[in-house]
C-alpha cells in the first residue's frame, strides 16, 4: 500500500509510477544545481585543455593551477554528488511506491551543500586556496575552503540518511513486497559507501580545517595522504554504483532489459560496499611507509574483488539487454540484437556508450595502473588522468547525461527542444573525451607529468625535453578536450532550454525517443546471449594484451627496490 | 525487472554464459593478484616503502655532508657535480623548487641507496626519460635501493603539485 498523503503524490503519465511531489522537488532542486557545477567544471575543463596544448597554452601558471582546482571540485564532487542526491530521492520514492522521509531533512541537506560548494569556490577565486583538489598539506588553503568542503559532505550525510529514512517508512508503511528492485538496491550500496567515504572526509578534514585556523600546529603529510584517499578513491566508487544503477535502470526504460540473475547483480553490488574502501590503498604504491604486503593485500585482494564485481556488470547489463531484443526476434547472428537497438535514443546511446568506455578503457587502464608495481611507471604522470577522465567523465558523467534525458521529461515534465541535436550530443562528448583520455594516457607513458603547467620547463635551470610524440599527443588532449567540451556545452544548452523553456508534456506521455520497439514476445523467456559473452571476451583480450604490455615495459627500467 | 521487486525464488546460482564468465573472471583477478607477490621475488622492480621519519633539517644537514664529501669540483650549468661511490648511500633533498644536489653523477650496473625527503611540501621524483615515478612526502625519508642498469644523461622531473614554480624544478641524474 502507498503511503502518500493527499495532494502531494501525482502518476507518471509515461510510466505509470508514482511520483512523490516533494521528492519532485528536492529533485528538480539537487539536479539543477548539479548542472551549475557541471558549467562551472566544463568551463574550467576548456582553460586546462587549452593550456596543456603546447601550442595553445593559454592560460598563465597560477590561473592554471587555480583553475584546476576550481575543475577538480566542481566536477568530480559537487556536480556528481547534487546529481546522486537526486538519484536517491528518486530511488528512495518512485521506485518504492513510497513518499519522501522529510522535506525538512532535505531542506537541510541541499543549503549544507549549496553553503558549502559556494564557499569552496568563493575561496578558490579568492586566490589563497590554489591546493589543487587533493589539498596534500603542509600545502595550505584559506579556512573557508576547508570549511566549505566540511559542509558538502555533512549536506551530503544528511541527504543520503534522508534517503534511508525514504527506505525505513517504505519498509514500516509495506508499500513493496519482497526484496528492493534491483536498482534501489544499487543506489543503497552507493548511499552505504558514501558514509564511510565522507566520514572519512570528515576524519582528515577536520584537523586540517582546525590547522588552516593555526589551532593546531601540524598535519603529519603521510597521514594525510592515507586518509584522505579514503575519501578520494571510495567517493569514485559511489559514482561506480550510482553508474551501474543508472545502466540498468536505462536499460530497462530503453529496450525493457532485465537482468537474468538477480543474486549475480545483488552480490557484485555487495562486493563493492566490502571491498572498495582499502582499495584506496592504490593510490599510496610508491609512497613511503607503507609496506609490500599492506600494498598488496589492499590493491590485489580487495581490489580484484571490486573489479570482479564491475567485470560482471560489465556483462548482466549487456546480457539482460540482448536477451530483451532476442525476444523481440532479432535473433540472427552474434549481435543483430545490438544492431537493432535504439541508437537514436540519446539516453540508450549515452548508457551503452558509458558500458563501453569505462570498461575498455576505464577498467583496463584503472587495473593495470593500480598494480603494485606497474605503477612505479605510471604515478602522477598523465597516465592518470587519462584513466579516470575514461571512468568518470566517459563513464559515470556520460550515463548521468543519459538519465537527464528521462529525467527531464518525466520528472520535470518538459520536452527536450532540437531533438536531433540530443540524439547526436552523447556522441560527440563521447568521441571527445574517447580522443582526450586515450591522448593523455600516452602523453603519460611518454613520461609527461599530470598537473603540470609548461612541459617546456620555462625558467628551470637544467630544463628537459620530452619525445616530440609527447608533444603530438597534447595537442591531441587540447583537441579531444574542446571536442567534449563543445558536447557537454550543448548537453548544457539543450537541457537549460527544456527545463525553463521546453513544451510542458504534463498530462500526457513523454515523447519518445524513438518509435515504439517491437513487442517482446514472452516477458518471462531468458534467451541465451552469446552476443554478450562475446563482447566480454573482446574485453579480457584487451585486458590482458595491455596488463601484460605493462609488465613488460616495467622489466624494460632501473632495478628498483 | 532492474524498478520492481524481484520475483519469489530469485535467489539462485548463475547459469549459462553467466555461469562462465563469472568463472573466467574470478580466474582473471586471482591470476592478477598472484602476479604481485611473484614479481616482490622474482623481479627487478618494486617499491618497498622503506621510509624513516625525519625533520627537515637532519635531512638538509645530511644532504649537504653527502654534497661536500662527494663532490667533484666539476659543474654542469653552474652546479656541483655529485660523483657518490658505489654502494653507498646518496641523498636528494626536495624542495621548492629544485633538488638538491643538482646534478648526480652514477656508475651504470653499481647499487646506491637513496634516501629522499622534502623541507616543505609534497614533491615527485620522476626519472624521464625512465619514466620511473616515486613519492617524496615531507616528513618521511624514502629509501630506494636504486641500480642504474642503462648508461645515459637523465633528468629528474617533480611530478607532485608545488606551487607556482612547479615547473621549474628539474635535475640531472648521468649514468656512465
Amino acid at each position: 500500500m502507498a503511503n502518500f498523503k493527499d495532494n502531494e503524490v501525482r502518476t507518471c503519465d509515461t510510466t505509470g509510477l508514482p511520483v512523490c511531489l516533494n521528492a519532485q522537488f528536492f529533485i528538480k532542486l539537487n539536479a539543477v544545481c548539479a548542472v551549475v557545477f557541471l558549467l562551472i567544471g566544463a568551463l574550467a575543463a576548456i582553460g586546462l585543455a587549452l593550456t596543456r596544448w603546447p601550442a595553445v597554452h593559454l592560460l598563465p601558471a597560477d590561473w592554471f593551477y587555480r583553475v584546476l582546482t576550481l575543475h577538480g571540485l566542481n566536477m568530480l564532487i559537487f556536480w556528481i554528488l547534487f546529481f546522486e542526491i537526486a538519484i536517491l530521492y528518486f530511488c528512495g520514492t518512485t521506485l518504492l511506491n513510497s513518499r519522501l522521509a522529510s522535506k525538512k531533512v532535505a531542506w537541510v541537506s541541499w543549503l549544507l551543500m549549496i553553503i558549502g560548494a559556494v564557499s569552496v569556490d568563493v575561496a578558490i577565486f579568492q586566490g589563497n586556496s590554489d591546493v589543487l583538489m587533493t589539498s596534500y598539506v603542509p600545502l595550505k588553503g584559506s579556512p573557508l575552503f576547508y570549511g566549505g568542503i566540511i559542509l558538502v559532505a555533512v549536506g551530503t550525510l544528511v541527504g543520503v540518511f534522508n534517503y534511508f529514512g525514504c527506505i525505513y517508512i517504505a519498509k514500516r508503511d509495506k508499500t513493496y513486497e519482497g526484496s528492493v528492485p534491483l536498482v534501489v538496491f544499487g543506489a543503497t550500496a552507493a548511499a552505504i559507501i558514501a558514509v564511510g567515504t565522507l566520514l572519512h572526509g570528515a576524519v582528515v578534514m577536520l584537523p586540517t580545517f582546525a590547522w588552516s585556523m593555526g589551532w593546531i600546529e601540524t598535519v603529519d603529510p603521510g597521514w594525510y595522504r592515507l586518509i584522505w584517499w579514503a575519501l578520494g578513491h571510495s567517493s569514485q566508487q559511489v559514482n561506480v554504483c550510482a553508474m551501474v544503477a543508472v545502466w540498468y535502470l536505462i536499460a530497462y526504460l530503453a529496450v525493457g532489459g532485465k537482468p537474468l540473475n538477480e543474486t549475480v547483480c545483488r552480490t557484485a553490488f555487495v562486493f563493492y560496499i566490502l571491498f572498495i574502501n582499502i582499495a584506496s590503498a592504490h593510490h599510496l604504491l610508491v609512497d613511503p611507509g607503507v609496506g609490500t604486503e599492506w600494498k598488496i593485500w589492499n590493491t590485489g585482494y580487495a581490489m580484484y574483488l571490486a573489479v570482479l564485481a564491475s567485470m560482471i556488470h560489465g556483462f548482466t547489463v549487456p546480457a539482460a539487454i540482448e536477451s530483451a531484443q532476442r525476444g523481440r526476434g532479432y535473433t540472427a547472428g552474434l549481435f543483430t540484437w545490438l544492431a537493432k537497438c535504439p541508437w537514436k535514443n540519446p539516453a540508450f546511446a549515452a548508457s551503452f556508450m558509458s558500458m563501453g568506455i569505462f570498461g575498455f578503457i576505464g577498467g583496463i587502464t584503472g587495473v593495470t595502473l593500480g598494480t603494485q608495481q606497474i605503477n612505479i611507471i605510471a604515478h602522477n604522470t598523465l597516465r592518470i588522468p587519462g584513466h579516470f577522465h575514461a571512468t568518470v567523465v566517459g563513464g559515470t558523467t556520460l550515463a548521468f547525461m543519459g538519465l537527464a534525458y528521462y529525467v527531464v521529461p518525466l520528472i520535470f515534465q518538459r520536452e527536450y527542444p532540437l531533438k536531433p541535436l540530443a540524439r547526436i550530443q552523447p556522441y560527440i562528448f563521447a568521441v571527445g573525451i574517447v580522443f582526450m583520455s586515450l591522448t593523455m594516457s600516452f602523453a603519460g607513458s611518454y613520461g609527461v607529468p599530470r598537473r603540470h603547467w609548461d612541459v617546456e620547463f620555462t625558467g628551470s635551470a637544467l630544463g628537459h625535453s620530452f619525445d616530440p610524440g609527447a608533444t603530438l599527443m597534447l595537442a591531441g588532449v587540447g583537441v579531444g578536450g574542446t571536442l567534449a567540451f563543445l558536447g557537454l556545452l550543448l548537453f548544457i544548452l539543450l537541457t537549460v532550454w527544456a527545463v525553463f523553456l521546453g513544451k510542458s508534456n504534463a498530462g500526457s506521455p513523454m515523447e519518445h525517443w524513438t518509435p515504439p520497439l517491437p513487442p517482446v514476445a514472452d516477458e518471462d523467456m531468458e534467451h541465451k546471449t552469446p552476443g554478450a559473452f562475446a563482447l566480454v571476451i573482446l574485453l579480457l583480450v584487451c585486458f590482458a594484451v595491455y596488463y601484460f604490455a605493462n609488465w613488460k615495459a616495467l622489466a624494460d627500467v632501473w632495478w628498483v627496490r | 525487472m532492474s524498478i520492481t521487486p524481484p520475483k519469489d525464488g530469485w535467489f539462485e546460482a548463475p547459469t549459462g554464459f553467466e555461469r562462465t564468465w563469472v568463472g573466467l573472471a574470478l580466474v582473471w583477478c586471482l591470476l592478477m593478484f598472484l602476479a604481485m607477490p611473484y614479481w616482490h621475488f622474482k623481479g627487478k622492480q618494486n617499491s618497498t616503502g622503506e621510509a624513516y621519519t625525519v625533520t627537515p633539517e637532519a635531512f638538509l644537514e645530511r644532504t649537504n655532508r653527502f654534497v661536500e664529501t662527494n663532490k667533484t669540483g666539476e659543474k654542469i650549468g653552474g652546479f656541483d657535480v655529485v660523483e657518490p661511490a658505489p654502494g653507498t648511500d646518496i641523498y636528494l633533498a626536495a624542495r621548492m623548487w629544485s633538488f638538491h644536489p643538482a646534478v648526480l653523477k652514477l656508475k651504470k650496473d653499481s647499487s646506491y641507496r637513496l634516501h629522499m625527503s622534502s623541507i616543505d611540501l609534497n614533491h615527485g621524483f620522476s626519472l624521464q626519460p625512465m619514466n620511473m615515478n616515486f613519492q617524496i612526502v615531507p616528513g618521511y625519508d624514502h629509501v630506494l635501493t636504486l641500480t642504474p642498469t642503462v648508461a645515459g644523461e637523465y633528468t629528474v622531473l617533480c611530478n607532485e603539485f608545488c606551487g607556482i614554480g612547479h615547473h621549474m624544478m628539474t635535475s640531472r641524474i648521468i649514468v656512465e
